[in-house]
């Protein structure tokens, strides 16, 4: 079953000047997990960033689960659906930052569960007890009345993958999740992405981590100047590639 | 005049000190929340015109304003001056200040980074939820010690309120002054502007200090 889907997609900034996204296309389906690679300036981020509409596209269409989030009219511009549908779509996904974003002077538990009050409707107890579970799932059980000022940043972005959840969203977006980590912290944001993905967790991850990507995706998709160059299973895209820019991308990653 | 009998006078007078000072701060704090979101509306007009009404409650004097408030409705339109001189003290007082915290309020609303948007947006936050539960509280910790400045500077101000002869404690220290030729008064009245801010000051702290629980 598809969950996802983004078609034509076009994106310039600066008054069409920057043209960052090209005709992207990418159809995610339920429980699959896709990486996206490719060098900065590629438009990984913004592409996420349109998926999971904190960016408006200039043209094509963005799906979830059957209902279209946006359109293109006759000119071949985007036109987006009305509120009620945007709500809905922001209930499906969920999105990691590459720099967390947790709200410093809630407590790391408050940060899992406000959201869940105030915008689900979830009775306080209830809310609680999902991220407490949460919290177990990720090993910080004994943080939960710490602010996030007082973890670490491998901590932190666990905190941020676990408000994510949750809200229970049908599928999660990645953006860099351990770039902006000291290396030796980025193997227990990726332990608990990987925990994820054997759960079968629909999830779209920008990243760096070439090991990790082979590791743990069904697809790996290679971005470069706003268009993807190659897309296919890890083996073939990191192992194999066809197309002369991965092998050159992957040969830079690899001295 | 003994100085028991001075102090006496004056701490009668104190009562309405505190009346402009604290009715000052109710009017202006949430004035000066709306003076900040309209001038940092989208409208370019509303926003432009905000500006401007800004920039001449900080450009001009307050006791003009003071003056303005009490005696031009009368000069004006010739109303005749009300005897209770509490109104329009607070209303100059309360607009000028409200200007003042508009600035501070703007400047911690737009120092928030963008990714605390972006987080309560992808959450499923309303913009009303997202300003109140994520951004407001988080600018209020940051302009706390802004805001600590203008409250002292006001507890200082309400002196100014003898201009309209407003029967504030300088007003008195100061008629008192006159009568007697001493220049006790204006001792009297220093220490007590003094022990009010002491006293502000401990306030603020424990605000502050309560606030320090992230950072």
């Amino acid at each position: 079953m598809k969950l996802f889907e983004m078609n034509h997609v076009q994106k310039s900034f600066n008054n069409g000047t920057l043209h960052v996204l090209k005709d992207i296309s990418i159809t995610v389906s339920e429980g699959e997990v896709v990486s996206i690679i490719g060098p900065s300036g590629s438009g990984k981020s913004t592409l996420l960033r349109c998926a999971t509409l904190l960016e408006t596209m200039d043209s094509g269409e963005l799906i979830y689960l059957d209902e279209y989030v946006a359109k293109n009219d006759d000119n071949g511009h985007s036109v987006y659906a009305d509120k009620a549908v945007l709500k809905k779509a922001r209930s499906e996904f969920g999105l990691v930052f590459q720099n967390f974003n947790l709200f410093p002077h809630y407590s790391v538990l408050k940060n899992l569960t406000d959201a869940q009050i105030q915008v689900l409707g979830r009775s306080k107890d209830e809310a609680g007890k999902r991220g407490m579970e949460l919290l177990e799932k990720m090993g910080l059980a004994d943080k939960a009345d710490a602010y996030p000022c007082q973890l670490s940043g491998g901590q932190q972005q666990r905190v941020a993958i676990a408000r994510a959840l949750a809200m229970d969203p049908t599928i999660l977006f990645f953006d860099e999740p351990t770039s902006a980590l000291d290396p030796e912290l980025t193997g227990e944001v990726l332990k608990v992405i990987k925990q994820l993905a054997e759960e079968h967790m629909t999830m779209v991850i920008v990243t760096h981590e070439m090991a990790f990507a082979r590791a743990v995706s069904d697809r790996v998709i290679f971005m470069d100047g706003g268009v993807i160059v190659e897309q296919g299973k890890p083996e073939e895209v990191l192992g194999n590639p066809k197309a002369e820019r991965t092998k050159q991308f992957l040969r830079n990653y690899q001295q | 005049m003994t100085l028991s009998t001075m102090i006496t006078k004056m701490g009668e007078g104190f009562g309405n000190t505190c009346l402009i000072f604290f009715l000052t701060l109710i009017l202006s704090l949430p004035l000066g929340m709306v003076f900040s979101l309209l001038r940092m509306s989208k409208s370019k007009i509303i926003s432009n015109i905000t500006r401007f009404i800004i920039s001449v409650l900080r450009g001009t004097p307050l006791m003009l304003q003071l003056i303005a408030v009490t005696y031009g409705p009368y000069y004006l339109f010739d109303f005749s001056i009300s005897k209770n001189k509490l109104i329009p003290v607070i209303i100059a007082f309360g607009i000028n200040y409200a200007a003042y915290f508009a600035e501070i309020y703007r400047g911690g609303i737009e120092s928030m980074p963008v990714g605390q948007y972006e987080a309560a947006e992808v959450l499923g936050y309303s913009k009303l939820q997202t300003f109140f539960r994520i951004i407001l509280p988080q600018v209020i910790k940051r302009i706390m010690p802004s805001i600590t400045n203008e409250v002292v500077t006001l507890v200082k101000d309400t002196s100014l309120a003898f201009t309209v002869s407003y029967q504030e404690m300088f007003t008195i220290g100061k008629q008192i002054a006159n009568s007697q030729t001493s220049f006790m008064p204006f001792l009297v009245a220093g220490v007590f502007y003094y022990v009010f801010n002491a006293l502000v000051d401990f306030v603020m702290g424990k605000v502050e200090h309560r606030l320090d629980y992230y950072k």
